[in-house]
């Protein structure tokens, strides 16, 4: 069985004040274990993106406990919750969030430069990162000249080359057609194919179901189910040929 | 090149309007100060021109003289018993005073006679480019400066005019050496001077002590304070200062000065300020997105405190050639503009000061910043 990267027991999350309070997150706990896709699914305004950001040190919890390889995040100032998303997380955006005028290997260097890898070595292993996701040969050119599939494999790179144990992924194919959705999904499952690493992806698109190995799903801010599924061959055309991507 | 600079540079350069709005607050503001502190250095030195090209060790002043060309007047006589003093190897007189020039055409124009002992070389006039400082020696002979030539209606050598109903000679044509009143110096010999102002010879402005070597000057400095009545004794640096304090701030020209220094420092931090705080507040999704990828918040500051310095950095260098040219276009006019390398060296230090003071606002904006906000935009 593959080792738990990340523990949460007993979350929930206060959201406003007064009149305008809302529970967001109610006693939520569960864990991601490295080799797994994990799909967080529900409906909008059902607490996914609020418990994404808890689980990505982004956003305290009212209550309950996060571990991160076995370091207990509770209690963590703003800085120390920075330091553990820098050691042990990557995120990708929906909306990609890259830097405009950076090219796509500065973009991802940025992910190394913030953790303090910088010179020759930081620029190789972005330059591999862009490769691994398929971008080998757009390294120097701005976001505004990619697709957004290739905007998205960018994000997906930087938050890749850092080598993170935990890749937390909100909505990562909302803004992108099928074939270029489902190409991406691959290369997350791909990726989550890796023992030490585990992936969530945070969806509301029951297109991507397949990909996953676990799905949880999660409504008015309480997990309702779990579903684990077989590994499954997906065949996908990458780099936006057009195909819709088929199941196998 | 730091991943974090690139990145300033890149979004500092990438709005050219707001970089550009950056850049005219930045050179207005570093050129008003240059210009305003280049005055008050222009100033300085030329309220002390005719200190500084005196050649002695210690000034003898009446009590109470505010600058150099105060009025207030010395016992000539003084001048002996100063001169018996031990130390003391020589004393000159120097006398100065307003007068009335009158032109070959009737016209009167004030001016200012500088009389001294020619032979002794203590005040002669400098940059002498017609005629010569011997002939001054000549009874109603002078120097005037060309600057002043249409003014006092002569253009030439031998040239002449009438000063209390005394005859003018040209006898030296000077280049360079303005008055800041905007009156002509008239340099002379100094019986002449004393006709032309209407000083009897017992008195004079000025002694000008010459010391022996080796001799002790706090000393020499004690005789003469105690041994001539109502008299202070300074060095030329002492006086100097002295006059440059009394134009400078007893007149109100040096605050006005430093005040119009003091308000592009101001212009300069609120037009950065604001252009950087919008600058920053455009950025704020990225400054987010660093922040969520675990960035330090020292991380985003530098990233800021980059663009503050490279604005102070390319500002400073567009304004150091305009003040350059300030410079260069007023180095024959009635004030020159001075710009020494340590002011040069201050206007920078206060231009880097005020461009990372500016990035404060900016700091504290994002010190605000939730990174969660990456995911709702």
């Amino acid at each position: 069985m593959s080792s738990v990267l990340l523990e949460a027991s007993g979350l929930s999350k206060v959201l406003g004040s007064g009149a305008a309070q809302v529970r967001a997150v109610k006693n939520v706990s569960l864990a991601l274990r490295g080799g797994e896709l994990t799909m967080l699914m529900g409906p909008s305004g059902s607490g996914k993106t609020t418990l994404l950001s808890i689980l990505g040190c982004m956003l305290v919890p009212t209550t309950g406990e996060i571990r991160i390889c076995g370091r207990a995040v509770t209690g963590a100032d703003s800085e120390r919750m920075a330091m553990f998303r820098r050691d042990y997380i990557g995120f990708v955006f929906q909306s990609y969030h890259l830097f405009p005028t950076l090219t796509a290997t500065e973009n991802v260097q940025l992910a190394l430069d913030v953790r303090g890898r910088a010179g020759g070595a930081a620029r190789r292993a972005s330059r591999a990162a862009l490769a691994t996701v398929g971008l080998g040969k757009k390294l120097d050119s701005y976001p505004l000249a990619l697709s957004g599939g290739e905007q998205q494999r960018v994000a997906i790179a930087r938050a890749l080359v850092s080598d993170p144990a935990i890749i937390l992924a909100d909505e990562p194919t909302a803004a992108l057609d099928t074939v270029n959705g489902q190409s991406l999904m691959q290369i997350l499952r791909d990726i989550a194919a890796d023992a030490r690493r585990s992936v969530l992806v945070v969806t509301h698109d029951t297109r991507l179901i397949p990909f996953a190995s676990r799905i949880l799903s999660i409504e008015d801010g309480r997990l309702v189910g779990e579903k684990k599924q077989a590994r499954r061959r997906i065949s996908t055309r990458r780099n936006g040929s057009g195909k819709r991507g088929t199941r196998s | 090149m730091p991943l974090s600079f690139i990145l300033a540079s890149r979004n500092l350069f990438h709005d050219r309007l707001r970089f550009v709005a950056t850049m005219v607050g930045i050179v207005f503001s570093v050129v008003l100060v240059m210009v305003q502190m280049g005055l008050y250095l222009g100033f300085g030195d030329m309220v002390t021109k005719m200190i500084n090209h005196v050649s002695g060790d210690l000034w003898v002043v009446r009590d109470g003289t505010k600058c150099f060309e105060d009025p207030s007047l010395l016992n000539a006589n003084a001048q002996g018993t100063i001169a018996k003093m031990n130390g003391v190897a020589g004393v000159s007189t120097l006398l100065i005073g307003f007068s009335d020039w009158r032109l070959p055409s009737g016209e009167l124009t004030p001016v200012f006679i500088v009389g001294s002992d020619v032979k002794d070389g203590t005040l002669e006039p400098w940059n002498i480019v017609a005629g010569s400082k011997d002939a001054l020696a000549a009874p109603n002979s002078v120097a005037v400066d060309l600057t002043y030539k249409e003014r006092l209606g002569v253009s030439q050598l031998g040239d002449t005019a009438n000063i209390r109903g005394r005859k003018v000679n040209i006898a030296a044509l000077t280049n360079g050496i303005r008055s800041f009143t905007t009156t002509p110096y008239v340099f002379t010999e100094l019986t002449t001077a004393q006709n032309y102002i209407g000083i009897p010879k017992e008195l004079a402005s000025y002694f000008i002590v010459r010391l022996k070597p080796g001799a002790d000057v706090e000393q020499v400095r004690s005789d003469i304070a105690a041994g001539v009545p109502k008299v202070e004794v300074l060095s030329s640096a002492q006086f100097a200062e002295r006059s440059r304090s009394y134009w400078l701030f007893s007149t109100g020209a040096g605050a006005a000065l430093f005040a119009g220094a003091l308000l592009g420092v101001i212009v300069g931090t609120v037009i950065v300020a604001q252009t950087l705080y919008s600058s920053t507040k455009d950025h704020l999704d990225e400054f987010a997105t660093l922040r969520a990828m675990g960035s330090s918040n020292r991380y985003i500051y530098i990233v800021i405190i980059y663009q503050a310095l490279l604005n102070a950095v390319i500002g400073f260098c567009i304004a150091s050639l305009i003040g350059a040219a300030v410079v260069y276009a007023t180095r024959e006019g009635a004030l020159p503009v001075i710009i020494t390398p340590w002011l040069m060296a201050a206007i920078f230090a206060i231009t880097l000061v005020m461009c990372i003071a500016s990035a404060m606002g900016a700091i504290l904006r994002v010190v605000r910043l939730d990174p969660v906000m990456v995911f709702t935009r």
